[in-house]
């Protein structure tokens, strides 16, 4: 069954994991700030596979649970201790998903991807507004934290979301989300509380986007909204699942891994034009991919092996 | 007092009405095409820019370029589904799979439309003044441009509702809307009748969009503002109904006017509430079945 | 106290009336079949009763409890479930899978892991699939894809199964063979409502058949006294009705 990570997957991981720890002590400081990048961009692409990937719900709100987290940290960054500051902007996006998941995951597919796409622009008039006309100011501050810091908070995120979908896809509510997006209503007549089910997953997810965000808080001095919520977040799990596939746990991971090498790439060659440019990829890519580069490997890998047992 | 309230619904009519006139246009693509254009709010972005270029470097009038940018806007709507969209279908699975896939790939279409235009007018924001003066309509002033764009926008849903109703080709519309298969069957070339309502739709963002041009500024990221708003009316007037899709434009500029004239900078929010409450009480609309 | 019951139950498509009216019971134990001229309505009265629709008007009881207003999966824990007259197999998992879902939610209450595959397996088992436990679902024929829906329903552990046109497209051989399966159903003490337009299996395994035209109940009793009903013979075989029945 494609669906279960295989032994040397997780070895694999944890010898990963284990390296990563080490990282900040003996490399130089830009490894350390693009490793903590590329582990921002996994653990939103995790998260947003864990819900979207099994249960076929298309999400475009991660920008937004992302910034909720960005914006959380930098409100109470100044009170609370690191720990603290993690934990209240993955309850913040938790509880955003939650609204918006009891809103429109009742009904058909089609309303929670058009709530979730105008969910970052809402939210980001909202606090403009807010700041403008209640607060009185416009942006924050916020406390600086060591490159170090940074990356291990980042790790520790990961590493427990990663632990979080391994456990949830290989339990019966994995097997649920699965049979939601094959057929949801054969789903509800056997046994399936489909609704409570893909909410509750949803916020999972929207949680540690929001951990991420305030993790990442500390990388900018200064956040207004604009910078918080930005729209190409929520471009980026869906590319990222696409280059590196939905159905493998280690498919977004690839693909967040690809997709991090090709922005600073670009970033540094064609700055003005690398919205362009992963435009381009994706239409390219739903064009010819619909599983995914993993997918297209597949497939070569079955054309191949196919091939070599015909000759006998 | 009177005034107050008559400016207000003006101005709730003139906003609903480039409301309508980009709702209709995104009802077509997602209610017969079946294509959820989130890359609409480019399109519009497009016709609006269109129009300033036209106007400030070559000096044509925005109420002319209207017969450019549109048909402009159109083919490249049209375009974009023979070669795009209809590959898409044929390669989508089911018919929820091809939502899906065109949905995304729309996604993408947003990211290299924006960047375009940006590459070619810049980031910043622009404006052009054209029947910048005002007007005195029963006592309460109103600019001549916003006044134009009120009644170009009617003009432009009353031309296209008669279109629906009288041509050949909007039959084929209608009937498409309602079962492609059949329509196939009865004789409807259904891939070209699909790809011109794509067009259609396109066209009708670029007109919205040279509307805007005239009586706001405008900016490459100003589309995801307006692509929500159309998502919004369009699930308001219920989907699939283009005149539901009239309507909650209206409906949804006066709310919107009545919300800035409380409290400006809240509208958006405002518009999202009733997003909201449609999805608790009536998620089919008012129009929708 | 008949496990299944419905008053006045209702519920219009447009202006169309697709159920009007209609009043039924189930016996406990007993395999009811439920007939009828296409669209007469007998899809949509399993619609309502397994709640993916809901009435106009009309209440329906289950064991003696009202179950209109609830949703399908509170239904199903309760212990009613159904198939599907189109096939929905969960196409991308194994066999095993699909019943395992049913296994591990259709109950009332928390089932561990080890009982919820020892149901799964059993249930495989008694339709005959179980060697094919880890083909994807989308790999079967169609007359076993009937069957692993009929599994996953089992799994569930119901006390009365709605199976809705379970027989359609099969050949002879494979409607024996389901025949024989509905009997055996009915000797675990489930209690089964069968919509079929197969009449070889309606005759031979209902005790009792009830018949909707246009929405509306025509007729209900024994196979003998339906098929020498006036009506309903008006309405299968129009107003000519000839004398080779």
């Amino acid at each position: 069954m494609e669906k279960k990570t295989s032994k040397k997957g997780i070895i694999l991981g944890v010898i990963l994991v284990i390296l990563g720890a080490l990282v900040p002590l003996f490399a130089p400081v830009y490894t350390v700030i693009l490793l903590t990048s590329i582990l921002m961009y996994m653990t939103i692409a995790v998260s947003w596979t864990l819900f979207s990937g099994p249960t076929g719900y298309i999400s475009l709100a991660s920008a937004a649970f992302f910034g909720a987290g960005i914006y959380t940290a930098a409100i109470v960054g100044m009170a609370l201790p690191l720990p603290l500051v993690i934990v209240a902007g993955a309850l913040a996006s938790f509880c955003v998903a939650l609204l918006v998941g009891a809103l429109t995951l009742r009904l058909k597919g089609i309303y929670f991807v058009m709530f979730t796409f105008g969910l970052v622009e809402l939210l980001l008039h909202f606090i403009l507004w807010w700041e403008v006309t209640i607060s009185g100011t416009t942006g924050r501050v916020v406390p600086p934290a060591g490159n170090a810091i940074v990356f291990y908070t980042m790790l520790i995120i990961f590493v427990i979301l990663l632990l979080t979908v391994f456990f949830i896809r290989r339990s019966r509510y994995g097997l649920a989300l699965l049979s939601i997006g094959e057929n949801e209503e054969a789903a509800s007549h056997a046994g399936v509380h489909v609704t409570a089910l893909k909410v509750i997953v949803y916020a999972i997810s929207a949680l540690f986007m929001g951990a991420a965000g305030a993790a990442m808080a500390t990388r900018w001095t200064y956040i207004d909204p604009k910078i918080a919520f930005n729209p190409l977040i929520s471009f980026m799990p869906v590319l990222m699942a696409i280059f590196g596939g939905i159905r493998p746990l280690y498919g977004p991971i690839i693909g967040a891994a690809i997709f991090t090498y090709l922005e600073e790439f670009l970033l540094t060659r064609f700055p003005y034009h690398y919205m362009l440019i992963f435009g381009i990829i994706m239409v390219v890519a739903i064009l010819y991919m619909p599983d995914g580069l993993i997918g297209l490997t597949q497939r070569v890998w079955k054309k191949i092996s196919r091939r070599r047992y015909a000759d006998t | 007092m009177i005034i107050t309230i008559l400016d207000v619904v003006i101005s709730g009519l003139l906003l609903g009405g480039i409301y309508a006139v980009t709702a209709v246009g995104l009802s077509l693509q997602y209610g017969v095409a079946r294509v959820l254009n989130i890359a609409h709010g480019e399109f519009i972005m497009l016709g609006a820019f269109i129009t300033f270029s036209l106007y400030t470097k070559v000096g044509i009038n925005p109420l002319i370029s209207f017969a450019i940018c549109g048909p402009v806007v159109f083919a490249v709507g049209f375009v974009l589904y023979r070669t795009l969209f209809t590959r898409l279908r044929t390669s989508s699975p089911t018919a929820g799979a091809f939502e899906g896939n065109s949905m995304l790939a729309c996604f993408g279409l947003l990211f290299i439309i924006q960047n375009v235009a940006i590459l070619i007018w810049g980031a910043d924001i622009k404006g052009y003044s054209y029947l910048a003066f005002p007007v005195d309509f029963w006592g309460a002033r109103f600019a001549a441009n916003r006044l134009v764009t009120l009644g170009f926008a009617l003009a432009i849903c009353l031309v296209f509702y008669l279109f629906l109703a009288n041509t050949r080709l909007g039959k084929a519309i209608r009937a498409a809307a309602q079962d492609p298969e059949t329509a196939g069957l009865m004789g409807v070339r259904i891939n070209q009748v699909l790809a011109l309502c794509f067009g259609f739709g396109a066209l009708m963002a670029g007109l919205g969009g040279a509307l805007i041009s005239m009586s706001y500024k405008i900016e490459p990221t100003m589309g995801l503002e307006y692509t929500m708003i159309a998502l919004i009316v369009i699930v308001l007037g219920g989907l699939g109904s283009i005149l539901g899709s009239f309507v909650g434009g209206l409906v949804l500029g006066l709310v919107g006017s009545i919300v800035t004239h409380i409290e400006p900078g809240l509208s958006l929010v405002a518009y999202y509430v009733i997003f909201m409450l449609l999805l608790l009480i009536k998620p089919t609309g008012i129009l929708g079945k | 106290m008949p496990i299944l019951e419905g008053r006045g139950v209702t519920r219009y498509f447009g202006g169309l009336a697709a159920v009007s009216d209609v009043d039924f019971w189930v016996e406990t134990g007993e395999v009811l079949g439920l007939i009828g001229p296409n669209g007469a309505g007998k899809t949509t009265l399993f619609n309502l009763i397994s709640a993916a629709l809901a009435p106009k008007s009309g209440s329906i009881f289950f064991k003696g409890k009202e179950i209109t207003g609830l949703k399908p999966y509170q239904i199903c824990r309760m212990g009613l479930s159904r198939t599907f007259q189109t096939v929905k197999v969960f196409g991308n998992l194994s066999v095993m899978e699909n019943v395992l879902l049913g296994a591990f939610f259709g109950g009332e209450g928390r089932i561990a892991s080890a009982d919820a595959l020892e149901a799964a397996t059993s249930a495989l088992t008694f339709v005959g699939l179980s060697e094919a436990a880890a083909t994807p679902a989308r790999d079967l024929t169609l007359a076993n894809q009937k069957r692993l829906e009929v599994a996953r329903a089992l799994a569930t552990r119901p006390e009365l199964l709605l199976l809705d046109e379970m027989m359609e497209g099969l050949n002879p051989t494979e409607v024996n063979r389901a025949m024989a399966l509905v009997k055996q159903i009915q000797e675990k003490g489930i209690t089964v409502v069968m919509i079929e337009h197969v009449m070889k299996a309606i005759m031979n395994v209902c005790g009792r058949i009830m018949v909707l035209h246009h929405g509306a109940k025509i007729a209900e009793g024994t196979p003998q006294e339906v098929s020498t009903h006036k009506t309903v013979i008006e309405v299968y075989f129009g107003e000519r009705a000839d004398a080779s029945r």
